[in-house]
């Protein structure tokens, strides 16, 4: 299947910003994440298709993956 | 001792008084409001000679204490016609502590069409009659004062939109950089524009440090509160990094990104503005990503954006100026939107309330969506020169989706909703109905909740939990915003648990007094009830505690989300 995953803010460096996975059906959040190097401890947000998710939600084909660090403002 | 200084505009007198008891424990907005709701008749006209203007450092304001140099400013206001609040940074605040003023009232309106400035310093308050700087910008008000009155001089100023007496019109405060913060929200800058007043001036030559009662007990919870700032991802690392800027991108992901005039929850150019370019762009041109608007910002989520010619534009571009400029107005050129920051800074008015207007402007036909350099030519030659159709913009969103009959015009009590969709973000838009302020996302920044992580997570897409929420955060702001605190404290704050023992324990050892944690939401609880009966009483109900109703008719993408809390829901949250 096809996943898109987004990264923001200091997760880019070193990595990239917007890139598309192909994946086993089936794969969750958690294993794209340890995959680039992240541990859960550094990630503070996590969106699937825009709504906040877990990071043992399984993924399913043409979903988007953000993943934020702890971020704020306003 | 502590002092009240009184400024009679009516006869150009001055008055020197104790502080009364009852407002000796407070400071910040607990002390504006509470000298609003006592002194100013909450159905008075809020650029008459009824109302009061008033300014009050914070309870911790001039101590070493981190990022506690904010300025609270007070009056009724004359874009809501609630009581109204607005704190800012700059170097005024701690320089008043200094001067061991509790705070300024500003009273009455002069019998002759004349203009006065303030001068404030270890003598007391002398009203000087200005003609020199009367029709100035901001920029070369301050430069002029600085050049009169040495570069230390602490100032606070009114532009052309507060002389004019636009209900969009800030009030402008010096930076440590001789550049501008604003008491942004509310149209304050008419209310000093109505008692003529273009600035004030701050010399606090001679004046000693502010008294600490315990300065043991303060050192050691300074650095706890230090290091809690320091060690939140967010204060430590976000903030100084990115900037506010940084919510762009989450926003935007999270589909509560108010686009076009809020019709949609995503822009397309949102990387053009965000947070992550900025910093890029930023680093690039040789500017500021981190910068403190006051000394004693530990945090410092402000910074210098410089052109491409490397030479500076603007400081303290913050997200909501972004936010509203770009996607809510479809512009992804975030040099524009820099220039034109700069430019309201130098006109004086709302940066958040003008970029709304601009949406609802945009959507009226004044100018086509995304025309950026329409935009800076209507600020500098329409709202800057005051021509006909520039009061009517400077009036804010609803006054031009008034005059042009526009029926989605995002305010609530008559103040632009900022950068946060309550549709799909549903616990701000509890803060934007209900805030006693009008809409405005700091009163009860449930976005931390809702899509940061930050203080737990409440869905921002169902309504369970949010009237809560929104309540608690409410009551823990008002309480904040009279330490003289920066809100962004409040992101360590709901996180590590010894930070805010270690604010109350700055707070008893500054006064030698002994403060709970109880007594502090006591004292947020009362603040909102104050500002509360203040409202009852100006002729504000529960019926205006309510959102526009397009947000109840017309769903957003992508989440087609919609605003679906009753009357009754919404009104459970004065329910303490
Ligand atoms: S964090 Fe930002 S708003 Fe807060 S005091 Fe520092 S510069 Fe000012």
């Amino acid at each position: 299947m096809q996943v898109t995953v987004k990264l923001f803010a200091t997760f880019r460096n070193g990595r990239f910003k917007v890139t598309s996975q192909e994946l086993t059906e089936g794969t969750g959040c958690r294993t794209i994440v340890l995959g680039l190097g992240l541990t859960e401890e550094q990630i503070g947000v996590v969106l699937v298709n825009g709504r906040h998710a877990a990071l043992d939600q399984v993924l399913h084909d043409r979903d988007t993956l953000a993943l934020f660090p702890l971020v704020g403002g306003g | 001792m502590d002092k009240i200084i009184r400024i009679n505009m009516n006869d150009l007198s001055t008055s020197t008084e104790t502080v009364p008891a009852a407002w000796a424990g407070l400071g910040g907005r607990g002390l504006t409001s509470t000298i609003v709701a006592a002194e100013v008749p909450p159905t008075c006209h809020a650029l008459g000679p009824n109302n009061k203007l008033v300014f009050a450092p914070g309870l911790l304001t001039g101590t070493p204490a981190a990022n506690s140099g904010r300025l609270s400013a007070g009056a009724k206001s004359p874009l809501t016609g609630t009581i109204k609040e607005s704190n800012a940074g700059g170097t005024a605040a701690q320089m008043l502590a200094r001067l061991d003023i509790k705070a300024l009232i500003i009273e009455g309106i002069p019998k002759e069409d004349k203009w006065y400035s303030l001068h404030v310093s270890m003598e007391g308050v002398a009203i000087r009659e200005e003609t020199e700087l009367v029709g100035k910008w901001n920029f070369a008000v301050i430069e002029a004062i600085e050049a009169r009155l040495g570069k230390k001089t602490g100032i606070l100023t009114i532009g052309p939109a507060g002389e004019m007496k636009m209900t969009a019109a800030n009030i402008s405060v010096k930076d440590p950089d001789s550049k501008i913060r604003s008491h942004g929200r509310g149209g304050l800058g008419a209310v000093m524009g109505s008692k003529k007043i273009k600035f004030i001036s701050i010399d606090d030559q001679g004046a000693p440090k502010v008294p600490i009662a315990d300065p043991e007990k303060f050192k050691t919870a300074a650095r706890v509160f230090a290091k809690a700032l320091m060690d939140h991802p967010v204060s430590g690392e976000g903030l100084p990094t990115y900037g506010t800027n940084v919510l762009v991108n989450i926003l935007n992901e999270a589909g509560g990104l108010p686009t076009r005039n809020f019709t949609a929850g995503r822009f397309d150019g949102a990387d053009k503005i965000s947070g992550e370019t900025m910093h890029d762009t930023i680093a690039a041109r040789g500017g500021k990503v981190k910068h403190g608007c006051h000394a004693g910002c530990i945090i410092q989520c402000s910074q210098v954006y410089h052109d491409q010619q490397g030479k500076y534009v603007t400081s303290g571009f913050e997200y909501e100026t972004i936010w509203g400029l770009g996607a809510d107005c479809c512009i992804d050129n975030l040099d524009d939107i820099a220039r034109a920051d700069s430019l309201m800074d130098d006109i004086g008015i709302d940066s958040i309330e003008t970029a709304v207007m601009f949406g609802v402007a945009m959507e009226a036909g004044i100018l086509p969506w995304g025309d950026s350099k329409e935009m800076l030519r209507i600020l500098t030659e329409e709202i800057g020169q005051g021509t006909p159709l520039g009061r009517i913009l400077g009036g804010g969103a609803g006054s031009v989706g008034k005059t042009y009959g526009v029926t989605r015009v995002p305010v609530v009590k008559n103040q632009g909703i900022p950068a946060y969709d309550p549709r799909s973000v549903k616990g701000i838009g509890i803060t934007y109905a209900t805030s006693t302020m009008g809409a405005d996302h700091t009163a009860g920044y449930t976005i931390a909740t809702n899509i940061l992580n930050v203080g737990g997570y409440v869905d921002p897409l169902k309504k369970d939990g949010q009237v809560e929420l929104s309540r608690n955060l409410q009551i823990a702001t008002a309480a904040v915003d009279s330490t003289g605190m920066c809100i962004f404290i409040a992101f360590p704050a709901l996180d590590i648990p010894e930070c805010l023992p270690a604010l109350i324990d700055m707070i008893n050892a500054r006064f030698g007094i002994s403060l709970t944690g109880d007594d502090v939401t006591n004292l947020g609880k009362h603040i909102l009830k104050v500002e509360h009966q203040f409202n009852i009483e100006a002729g504000f109900s529960n019926i205006h505690d309510r959102l526009p109703e397009f947000f109840t008719t017309e769903t957003v993408a992508p989440h087609n989300a919609i605003w679906d809390f009753s009357g009754d829901e919404i009104d459970e949250f004065w329910n303490f």
